[in-house]
């Protein structure tokens, strides 16, 4: 088993998902972000049986794909780490957050770092405005992230052991969270 | 003998660590053998004080924040969960906080005192009664009801809801739908995720109204993807709903359907914009479409189509259940009712503060905000998202209104407040309004997608001290073409944040003009 968000290419998968979503009304972005939820980006591969289960053409799904910020067509690092750019964030010193950002994983946004461990991607807000900086790693968010706190954020995520249970726990927290109880 | 204590689980209080809280008080109970009973509830939304925890006395809740894991040791030597103790977080009945307690939560009644997926809790707190009226009232009376009420789209336009409304029941048509926006893209908002994450049922109810009062079946919650919580939420709570005969078909044995549905964005800021929004529901490019025709008319699949901001939509359940006049009871001028303000940026106290329409922006940044929370002057506010203006202090005597916000040349939008201290740049700030228009326009139009990149060069010069004059006027046009020529707001708006610094805060743009052109 892989965790949800890094699973290999393997075309049934993606059929299976496909065929999941694809009566739905409007059911290109549905499809699209299980696929994403999936394999952790859009393969090139997923596009042509996308397009051909939903009568569109490909030049039609990736013009789709490229409209939103959050599709990625490049294979990400093992996580994703999302700075907040926007307003209320620069105003709690969210601007010195991202050279930090950028200058200590060195990498730019949309990049990866050397090792495959993170991807750097800009966000505009999480809802956190009151808190900020905020930073989205996976599904979750980090409030008053200063350079220290980010460095501690990246420390664990780059030691995390590559044990199949420690690729499964993340999934076991974010399931036991769904219902705040 | 047991007792409850309440720890927040919405994003902001989790952000800061209220999941390791439960686990160390878990753990700290068990060893010192008492039997506390912890319910997780939404947050109040009083973010300076989370976490807040709050413990069940019969006077009634006793808080204590904010809460670090640190605090646990001494939290447990003064016995908190007795309420009333001695304790340096100690803060006194919530209720009884002057910030709470000075708001108008109408549509946040509910807020932090609830298990967020309850039905019991929903039902207890006045829940379904709204809808349990609509149930007995004919489409136009609940129209009229809205109508009534003076309520305004709480998305940022600020439309009649009943006028809208009221459309789309007099369109005929095989299918008619509700259309939830909850893409709150501005930055500085929060109170739609804080109904989604907390009051779900609230959301759901006032949906399923709309569906009475107009003849829609479906509905669907357009919701961006970066609210990962709102959307487990939203979803637990709507299998619930349907679980108990709520929502889907034959509602409480009505005999009338409502089926509704969560649909996530991508990323993208324009999909906020209605008809983008519709397009990248049906599975497109988020694409801002022309009006006429009002999605009212020819909205999602081409049918009438409802949308309606998730704070509009939380506010129906009040006015079914109390009655329009006690909702337009509250406010000033043409803006009714109450508008959640969410406190953001370099703010003290940060967090929700639902008032009615009225007090000045100053009273809301100090009396409740407290000021900036580092200490330094306040300097810029941003009202409204990233297509607002930034306001100056001869500004923040400005009653909270939409029409004396107009009036300066400002807007409300969805209550978002940003506070800035004296160490912005309102040069940079500028940059960014055009570089986000450049990030987000859908690019159907030449003012906004040319427009803007040629605002983030413009603005580069500026700052760099080139030619400083020359393209001050460049800009100055160049905002005129985009607030003239844009098909949307998006295009059309861009130009109040750079506008707005540009007159206001015009020293920014000229700092590095005398030396720079002193060396040329
Ligand atoms: C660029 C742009 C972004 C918008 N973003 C949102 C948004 O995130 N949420 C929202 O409710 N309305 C947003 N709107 C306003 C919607 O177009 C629309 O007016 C609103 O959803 C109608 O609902 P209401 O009448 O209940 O406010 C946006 C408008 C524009 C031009
Ligand atoms: S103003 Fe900008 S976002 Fe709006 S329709 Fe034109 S190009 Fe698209
Ligand atoms: S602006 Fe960063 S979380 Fe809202």
């Amino acid at each position: 088993m892989h965790k949800p968000g890094s699973a290999p290419w393997n075309a049934s998968d993606a059929q299976h998902i496909i065929d999941q979503h694809k009566s739905r009304p409007g059911a290109l972005l549905p499809i699209l972000h299980a696929i994403q939820d999936h394999f952790g980006w859009i393969p090139d591969q997923s596009v042509a049986m996308i397009a051909t289960d939903l009568g569109v053409t490909r030049a039609e799904v990736h013009g789709v794909i490229s409209f939103y910020h959050h599709f990625r067509t490049k294979e990400p690092g093992r996580h994703v780490v999302e700075v907040c750019r926007a307003e209320a964030c620069q105003a709690q010193g969210s601007r010195a957050l991202e050279a930090h950002a950028r200058a200590s994983l060195g990498v730019d946004y949309h990049q990866t770092t050397a090792d495959q461990t993170i991807t750097l991607e800009p966000v505009y807000c999480l809802g956190n405005c009151s808190c900020g900086p905020s930073v989205r790693i996976g599904d979750e968010i980090h409030a008053r992230v200063d350079a220290k706190r980010f460095d501690a954020l990246v420390e664990e995520l780059r030691t995390e052991p590559l044990t199949l249970a420690s690729l499964a726990a993340p999934n076991l927290a974010v399931s036991e969270q769904e219902v705040p109880s | 003998m047991s007792w409850t204590i309440h720890v927040p689980s919405d994003t902001t209080a989790r952000a800061l660590g209220s999941d390791r809280l439960v686990s160390g008080i878990q753990v700290l109970a068990r060893e010192a053998g008492v039997e506390l009973h912890v319910r997780r509830n939404g947050t109040r939304g009083l973010y300076w004080l989370e976490p807040l925890i709050e413990v069940d006395t019969p006077n009634g809740r006793y808080g204590f924040g904010p809460v670090n894991d640190s605090d646990l040791d001494s939290l447990f030597a003064s016995e908190f969960w007795k309420g009333e103790v001695d304790h340096p977080l100690a803060l006194g009945l919530v209720e009884e906080l002057p910030y709470l307690k000075r708001q108008q939560r109408l549509t946040f009644a509910r807020l932090g005192r609830i298990d967020p997926l309850s039905l019991d809790d929903y039902r207890a707190h006045a829940g379904f009664r709204g809808l349990e009226k609509a149930l007995t009232l004919a489409p136009q009376a609940i129209v009229d009801a809205v109508k009534e009420s003076g309520l305004r789209g709480r998305g940022g336009a600020a439309f009649p809801t009943g006028i809208k409304w009221q459309t789309v029941l007099g369109a005929s048509a095989d299918q008619k739908y509700i259309v939830c926006n909850a893409d709150e893209g501005d930055s500085g908002t929060f109170a739609d995720r804080l109904v989604m994450e907390c009051d779900p049922y609230m959301l759901i109810e006032g949906m399923t109204i709309a569906g009475l009062a107009v003849g829609a079946t479906q509905g669907y919650i357009y919701l961006r993807s970066e609210y990962p919580q709102a959307f487990r939420t939203l979803n637990s709570a709507i299998e619930r709903a349907c679980e108990a005969g709520l929502l889907g078909a034959n509602i409480l044995g009505s005999g009338s359907d409502f089926h509704l549905e969560v649909r996530l964005g991508a990323g993208a800021y324009i999909c906020g914009e209605e008809t983008a929004l519709l397009e990248s529901l049906e599975g497109k490019r988020g694409m801002v479409r022309a009006k006429p025709p009002l999605p009212a008319l020819v909205g999602l699949f081409g049918r009438p189509t409802v949308v309606n901001n998730v704070l509009s939509l939380a506010a129906v359940p009040f006015i079914l259940d109390q009655g329009a006049a006690a909702y337009a009871e509250y406010g000033m001028g043409r803006s009714r009712g109450t508008l959640p303000f969410q406190l953001a940026g370099n703010v003290k106290q940060g967090g929700l503060v639902e008032l009615a329409f009225g007090p000045s922006l100053r009273e809301l940044m100090f009396e409740f905000g407290g000021g900036t929370r580092n200490g330094r002057a306040l300097r810029a506010v941003q009202v409204g998202g990233p297509l607002g203006a930034y306001l100056p202090e001869s500004q923040w005597d400005t009653a909270l209104d939409y029409e004396a916000f107009a009036k300066v040349g400002a807007v409300l939008g969805h209550g978002g407040v940003v506070m800035f201290d004296d160490t912005v740049d309102m040069g940079e700030q500028a940059r960014f309004s055009m570089e986000f228009c450049v990030a987000e326009s859908c690019g159907k139009c030449t003012p906004c997608r040319i427009g803007s990149t040629r605002g983030v060069e413009v603005i580069d010069r500026i700052r760099a001290g080139e030619q400083v004059e020359a393209n001050l006027e460049l800009l100055s046009d160049l905002c005129d073409t985009m607030l003239n020529g844009s098909l949307c707001a998006m295009g059309g708006m861009t130009p109040f944040p750079v506008q707005s610094a540009m007159k206001h805060f015009g020293e920014d743009f000229v700092k590095n003009a005398s030396a720079a052109e002193l060396e040329a």
